[in-house]
């Protein structure tokens, strides 16, 4: 039932404090998601709104859990790959690479050079991926549809770089335990080198556009500011580690794939902020494009694969069908999956979105005993009930649209 | 007699909305072209009526064009099931659609768009009514609209319609002021003192025969300009939509014809607030500023400043879908400061100074 309360107005300032409870009326609770425009997936955030301010913000994750971990211990290392593709299936290449590559430390194979140069392309080509869809989805949360569209278009021509490369658009399953799935086809890398030329422009665009709009940088500095101490408290990692003023690259820090061979430098921020955030993946697209050109200017010769790992790497199937050898190694690998010695190892690689890691235990055989995977984005997340409380509904959006998270990576 | 002098108006008035509605369904179509063409798409280009669409070059052109679009996305609002939440208020709920619309039908009541010269030579505007004190009966007219969108969000009973309906309401009541203030010096200048008509649109226009008021009162023109915006809740601040927070806004729980009742009233919003644009700054359907008007006395004379008239409206509708595309969108608060601390001081301040200035000039004269 309503009530209604007099107060006569005199002296008006003390009068406020005495009824300073009941005129602040109570707050509201929303919920948002786990289906929401501003959730890119299924996060979902429980708040208690004063007015147009957050007081209070509980993530609820969850949604997209599917058990990831568990079906790992069911499955040989190989036929583990697709899944991978599905953590950030923003950049799969990337989960790709990094799980070959945790599997392959823990049966301490070392994957010839071409192979390694491949792998250091399609991480970076992820990584621009990756960054165009955050630079684009986080113009479209502040309401700049216009960027998402032009970036877009560029992801789509990488769509087709991949599914050239992989033979498929989305999920890419690129990589096994000692090599890739098949070597670079014919004329692909300059088809890469034309796609650089064309990234580029659309940057300065995007640039253009947002960079220095006034409306833009109102919208962005200086909100969701996070300092050095809570971000690496929080355990964040990625760009949005960089964004804060930690210098933390694992590809400068503990160089993996031959990271140290390229030239490449790695932005840092100051603030912290929701623009920092933008301009750190903005600028990271185009050090992944030199290290792009770097890698396609020296791609070694070679195989592509561990040649010398018989256990591991299935033989090439022309010789399966002509060599009885290969026949039984192709057999053993298929049923049995590749041999990886008893023993536990972590492995984390610099994905898009931040340290992707593979904690791996192994008992020997072709299946891992336990897989644990970090996924940067559950960590980056991590800090949204401290980032959020105090800032404004809109702002909501614009700070996860500047954490770049992928709820594939986070729920499992 | 009688019948004729009351049939006729009712006629030019439904010949209005008509066109009107038209209007605002080929301004949907072209803030879709607009957008794609803008974002390197392709837009609306498969729609095709069975007839005029198999014409062989003309009805692949006007398919590739997206012509007959607007009547399917009408037609789908129609046809699509009538679904109402069980949470609402009915009533409410069902008025607010309409109480959106009217405002913005009824204000092109008192819009001049063309002019003709009576058998006694005298220059008279096209217009259902042209009543002195036009502009005031448009600012009164379309603040009704925004109890649409309080309508809308309160009925729904949910929340983000809710925050959506809150945010707009404050954002539109305080732009009024600004826009209000900006006009007023427009008149000041346009009106002779002591003249009856001063607040009638067609005085406004004949003002501007030599000169645009965009290019005497750039100021009063930009603060008019960012006011109709707001007014329209168009991107830089569609705080009623704001779509990635809000989900859809005041009109997140409507669907079909009333939904589409709240697109078309938008567009109608955008078109009025177009045409009053080119009324009061950009000399209504005056030629170039400094040139002579070229239109003739004649029936032909009177098509051709329709036809000017109109050209500058779609440039209007052209720059406010460009916008759109181009600009990210304010927080709520900015919206409220730009308004409040920027848009309301410069419009006073524009006024005040106008003021000495015609005092000065008078003083001077007299």
């Amino acid at each position: 039932m309503a009530t209604t309360k007099e107060i006569s107005i005199g002296d008006v300032g003390s009068r406020a404090g005495e009824f300073e409870t009941e005129l602040q009326g109570d707050t509201m609770a929303l919920n948002v998601g786990p289906s929401h425009p501003t959730t890119h997936g299924v996060l979902r955030l429980m708040m208690e709104l004063d007015g147009d301010v957050v007081k209070k913000c509980e993530p609820v994750l969850g949604y997209l859990h599917r058990g990831d971990e568990k079906i790992a211990e069911s499955m040989t290392y190989n036929q583990f790959v697709p899944y991978t593709d599905r953590l950030d299936y923003l950049a799969p290449l990337a989960n790709n690479v990094a799980y070959a590559m945790a599997v392959e430390k823990l049966a301490n194979l070392e994957v010839p050079e071409r192979c390694q140069a491949i792998r250091v392309l399609c991480c970076e080509l992820a990584r621009i991926s990756s960054h165009l869809l955050g630079v684009g989805v986080y113009g479209m949360d502040a309401g700049a549809w216009t960027v998402f569209m032009f970036t877009f278009t560029e992801r789509e021509k990488l769509y087709t770089l991949f599914e050239e490369l992989t033979g498929a658009r989305f999920t890419t399953s690129y990589t096994r335990i000692g090599g890739v799935a098949r070597d670079i086809p014919d004329g692909w890398l300059g088809r890469v080198l034309e796609f650089c030329k064309g990234v580029l422009p659309v940057l300065d665009q995007v640039d253009k556009l947002l960079t220095r709009n006034r409306i833009f940088m109102d919208r962005t500095v200086g909100i969701g500011a996070i300092s050095k101490e809570d971000a690496i408290a929080y355990g964040m990692t990625g760009p949005n580690l960089r964004a804060c003023g930690v210098d933390l690259d694992l590809r400068k820090d503990k160089p993996y794939l031959g990271y140290e061979k390229y030239d490449f430098d790695v932005p840092i921020g100051v603030n912290g902020d929701c623009y920092d955030r933008y301009l750190m993946r903005a600028e990271e697209i185009r050090q992944s494009v030199r290290i792009i050109r770097q890698c396609i200017d020296q791609l070694p010769e070679g195989s592509y694969y561990a040649e010398d790992a018989k256990k591991i790497f299935a033989p090439q199937k022309a010789k399966v069908l002509t060599s009885m050898e290969e026949l039984i190694q192709n057999f053993m690998i298929v049923t049995e999956g590749p041999q990886v010695p008893a023993g536990e190892v972590y492995f984390e690689a610099e994905n898009p979105k931040g340290a992707l890691g593979f904690f791996v235990v192994s008992k020997g055989g072709g299946v891992p005993y336990r897989l644990k995977i970090r996924g940067p984005s559950f960590c980056n997340l991590s800090i949204l009930d401290k980032l959020i409380p105090g800032h404004y509904l809109t702002d909501i959006t614009v700070i996860l649209g500047s954490l770049d998270f992928v709820m594939g990576e986070c729920d499992r | 007699m009688d019948t004729l002098a009351i049939l006729l108006p009712i006629a030019f008035a439904l010949a209005m909305i008509s066109v009107f509605m038209g209007l605002c369904s080929y301004s949907v179509l072209a803030e879709r072209k607009v957008s794609s063409w803008i974002q390197g798409r392709v837009g609306p280009n498969r729609t095709r009526l069975p007839l005029i669409g198999h014409i062989p070059i003309l009805g692949n052109l006007l398919t590739g064009l997206g012509i007959f679009q607007p009547a399917a996305d009408g037609l789908k609002f129609l046809f699509k099931e009538e679904i109402t939440p069980g949470h609402v208020n009915k009533f409410y709920y069902y008025l607010a659609p309409i109480v959106a619309l009217a405002p913005a039908l009824t204000t092109m009541v008192v819009l001049p768009f063309g002019r003709y010269v009576d058998p006694n030579g005298v220059v008279q505007p096209l217009v259902l009514a042209n009543i002195e004190i036009g502009m005031l009966f448009i600012l009164g007219i379309s603040s009704l609209g925004v109890y649409g969108i309080v309508l809308a969000g309160w009925s729904s009973n949910s929340k983000y319609p809710f925050l959506g309906a809150i945010r707009s309401s404050a954002q539109m009541i305080s732009y009024e002021l600004a826009m209000g203030l900006a006009i007023l010096p427009v008149f000041m200048w346009s009106a002779a003192p002591g003249s009856e008509h001063g607040m009638s649109l067609f005085g406004v226009i004949e003002a501007q025969e030599t000169v645009w008021l965009a290019l005497w009162q750039p100021l009063s023109a930009l603060i008019f300009l960012v006011a109709v915006f707001a007014e329209t809740n168009r991107l830089p601040f569609d705080m009623a939509e704001s779509e990635t927070d809000l989900v859809g806004g005041f009109h997140t729980e409507y669907g079909c014809f009333k939904f589409g009742l709240f697109f078309v009233a938008e567009y109608a919003h955008v078109i009025m607030g177009s045409a009053l644009f080119v009324c009061l700054f950009l000399g209504g359907w005056n030629f170039l500023p400094g040139l002579a008007n070229p239109w003739g006395d004649g029936l032909f004379g009177t098509v051709l400043s329709v036809v000017w008239f109109m050209s500058k409206v779609f440039f209007m509708i052209f720059f406010f879908i460009w916008v759109r595309w181009t600009l990210p969108r304010f927080r709520y608060d900015q919206v409220m400061s730009l308004g409040w601390k920027i848009l309301l001081p410069l419009a006073i301040a524009n006024l005040v100074f106008n003021t000495l200035l015609i005092a000065l000039i008078d003083t001077i004269n007299a």
